[in-house]
């Protein structure tokens, strides 16, 4: 009784811990500008149902996108044994769902075909990260907290699996011995994977076996509610926001930008000769327009926003950046890694300052983003093609140019000399007008 | 195209030339090679001429929109003043401005990369190609311009134009998804690039100089600039030669000197 009264108590604390943390991101990617992504919805659903559900781009590396496939399956479906387990952990039952015979047994052995793949797969990926260490899991932006995060991750998956074959193969024994409690007939097909660790344990008493099989299962459970809390303060809240944010993908051409609405209005006005350029703002329009472009973090839109926080830092953008590869500063996974920590930044000012933002001085250009990589980028798409999950730095890059051009005027010298040709000659060289047509000399 | 309208007639195709094609001069040889299929294969085009202004697509891409939509606006007062319906672009820079961000502004017109529309000419037997021509079994590799690739999803068509050849097409290890940019886009060209280890470009023509290709083909005047370069600075002028897809084919076709 003791036991189910523990159980539903953490099992309260980790939901509350979760849901804070979840609103707190919607909060913060709600403070994003707003955007219309409510067309295509069938053109919507087939592409997250390829990019994410189908990992069809995790894959175009085949090493990485089957390991973390098997991850992927690992996760989905042994999660089917975590509703069994919150059950038994509730009620006091012992494995509820065994009752539906030779088919629970398929599962549980299915199970632990998955949890040996997943924790293979970690062991490898924890061998790929710091044995091999393979470079873009090096970079400057990966030191510290991003590369001791994906260790923590990696190296919690490979003891929570270990964990589960272990709770089975004391378990298997328990049965066997028909202990108080463990009174549930399972086939021994069922455990095709913890039949090897019944050597380690054939020995023990009842009670050391008892021991052991609620230690695993204890320990399994309590780090699964620990791993739900921590997934969201960490890059692998993408096993969620990857649904959404593919969902919400860019479904036009890759090349293509926006047309700005503010600055269509603008020149619409200007070339309107009906145009009063001395009227007043209409009643009701907002006081202080919109900035022109991303200086702040608020200023991208709430889709931006939500791709910052489903970033998980694999790096295969920056690895096929060309300003990166040559050694320029710009890393387009640092523009996302920077993105976010910055709306973090502001969604704790907010809350600390009686939910009202409290000017910090600082800015995503200029305090995290420095002009010198915002001006290396080629546009070249290549970051967005890379992403597994459809997230576009570039966009978010050329989006805070917009700022440093139409907000600040800030540009290298021979941009605004190309500005200023295109200005007065319509090219962007110095050349007139009128000998555009010499080539046919 | 003010003498054509002048003179009662309207052109079913507007060649686009492009800034680069108008006052690059290496790039004017690629205009013209163009205007000579176009003319061989007996299409009714006409191009602006002083009248053709930038499409703003530097501009755009460095950050600034309103300039941008400016020229775009006033571009698209002059297509729209002489119903132009059908553009070929010699630029995929201009082809993509004009494919996807005119439509929004009140430009919406049928817009084609030159190598799409060559591609087609041949498929229509628009095009002969000589008997014995340079490119018969040459060893060449296409580059992928970004905003003809990746950004449009074009692959097909280039290289449908390098098959009419009767060539040898060798891939780059990087290409067509993966392909590695020139280091032009992005209003790169205008500029000098920032700090580092190495030029864009000259990584990109370590690709293009790995598969033993005798030409570098492009589709793009600024690739076709940056690749030059950077095959002079691998001193390689003597073996390989960069050039467009329609020079090469202007070539083969005998129309050019």
């Amino acid at each position: 009784m003791i036991a189910q009264i523990i159980f539903a108590f953490l099992l309260a604390i980790a939901g509350f811990f979760f849901t804070k943390r979840i609103l707190f991101i919607r909060r913060n990617i709600l403070l994003g500008r707003d955007v219309n992504l409510s067309d295509r919805k069938a053109q919507r659903w087939k592409t997250m149902a390829r990019v994410a559900l189908g990992q069809s781009k995790m894959v175009v590396r085949p090493v990485a996108g089957i390991l973390h496939i098997i991850i992927y399956l690992g996760f989905v479906i042994i999660n089917i044994e975590m509703l069994e387990i919150m059950i038994d952990g509730l009620f006091g039952t012992h494995r509820v769902f065994s009752f539906i015979g030779p088919i629970y047994s398929i599962l549980i052995a299915s199970f632990e075909f998955l949890a040996f793949g997943v924790l293979s797969a970690c062991v490898i990926f924890l061998v790929r990260r710091h044995i091999i260490a393979i470079a873009r899991f090096k970079s400057p932006e990966m030191g510290g907290w991003p590369s001791l995060d994906a260790t923590i991750i990696l190296v919690a998956e490979i003891l929570l699996m270990g964990a589960f074959l272990g709770m089975n193969a004391a378990d298997s024994i328990a049965m066997g011995r028909e202990l108080d409690h463990y009174t549930v007939n399972i086939d021994a097909s069922a455990f095709p994977i913890s039949q090897y660790l019944l050597g380690l344990l054939g020995g023990m008493s009842d009670s050391a076996i008892v021991l052991v099989e609620r230690a695993c299962w204890w320990f399994h459970i309590v780090g699964v509610l620990s791993f739900l809390v921590y997934v969201p303060y960490s890059k692998h809240f993408h096993i969620f926001l990857a649904f959404p944010n593919t969902y919400y993908s860019n479904l036009d051409e890759k090349a293509r930008l926006d047309n700005m609405a503010a600055v269509k209005k603008e020149v619409d006005m200007m070339m309107d000769p009906n145009a009063d350029p001395y009227a007043l703002p209409e009643e009701g329009a907002d006081a202080e327009p919109p900035r022109f472009g991303v200086k702040d973090a608020t200023d991208l839109s709430w889709k931006q926003l939500m791709e910052a926080y489903s970033c998980t830092e694999c790096g295969r953008c920056t690895s096929e950046c060309p300003a990166n590869m040559t050694g320029k500063l710009l890393s387009p996974r640092k523009i996302m890694m920077d993105v976010r920590d910055r709306i973090d930044e502001i969604g704790h000012n907010i809350n600390a300052n009686g939910l009202e933002f409290k000017p910090d001085g600082k800015s995503l250009v200029g305090s995290y983003i420095s002009e010198e990589e915002l001006w290396a980028c080629t546009s070249c798409q290549a970051c967005l093609e890379a992403c597994p999950i459809n997230i576009s730095p570039m966009g978010i890059i050329l989006d805070m140019r917009r700022s440093l051009i139409m907000e600040e005027s800030k540009s290298p010298e021979p941009i605004t000399s190309m500005f200023n040709n295109i200005e007065n000659n319509g090219a962007p060289w110095a050349f007139p007008a009128a000998s555009r047509g010499d080539w046919i000399q | 195209m003010a003498e054509m309208l002048a003179s009662g007639q309207s052109p079913e195709v507007l060649f686009w030339v492009g800034c680069a094609g108008s006052f690059d001069d290496r790039a004017k040889r690629i205009t013209k090679a163009i205007a000579k299929i176009l003319h061989y294969a007996g299409v009714n085009f006409a191009v602006l001429g002083a009248e053709e202004s930038c499409t703003g697509d530097p501009a755009k891409r460095a950050g600034n929109e309103f300039l941008f939509q400016m020229q775009a606006a006033q571009n698209i007062a002059v297509l729209n003043g002489y119903g132009i319906k059908r553009i070929v672009t010699g630029c995929p820079h201009c082809f993509n401005v004009m494919k996807n961000e005119y439509p929004e502004l009140g430009g919406d017109y049928d817009v084609h990369h030159h190598s799409q529309f060559i591609a087609t000419l041949i498929s229509e037997g628009m095009l002969q190609l000589a008997d014995d021509h340079p490119f018969k079994g040459r060893r060449i590799t296409f580059h992928d311009p970004c905003y003809l690739g990746r950004g449009n999803g074009e692959y097909a068509a280039p290289r449908s134009v390098i098959e009419a050849l009767d060539a040898e097409l060798v891939e780059m290890k990087r290409c067509k998804q993966k392909g590695l940019c020139c280091g032009a886009g992005g209003a790169q060209m205008f500029k000098e690039a920032e700090k580092g280890n190495k030029e864009v470009n000259y990584e990109r023509t370590d690709d293009a100089l790995e598969t033993k290709a005798a030409t570098i083909a492009t589709g793009c005047p600024f690739c076709n600039t940056m690749m030059t370069d950077g095959v002079k600075n691998s001193e390689k002028e003597g073996n390989v030669d960069v050039q467009d897809l329609a020079e090469m084919i202007a070539t083969a076709a005998d129309i050019i000197d």
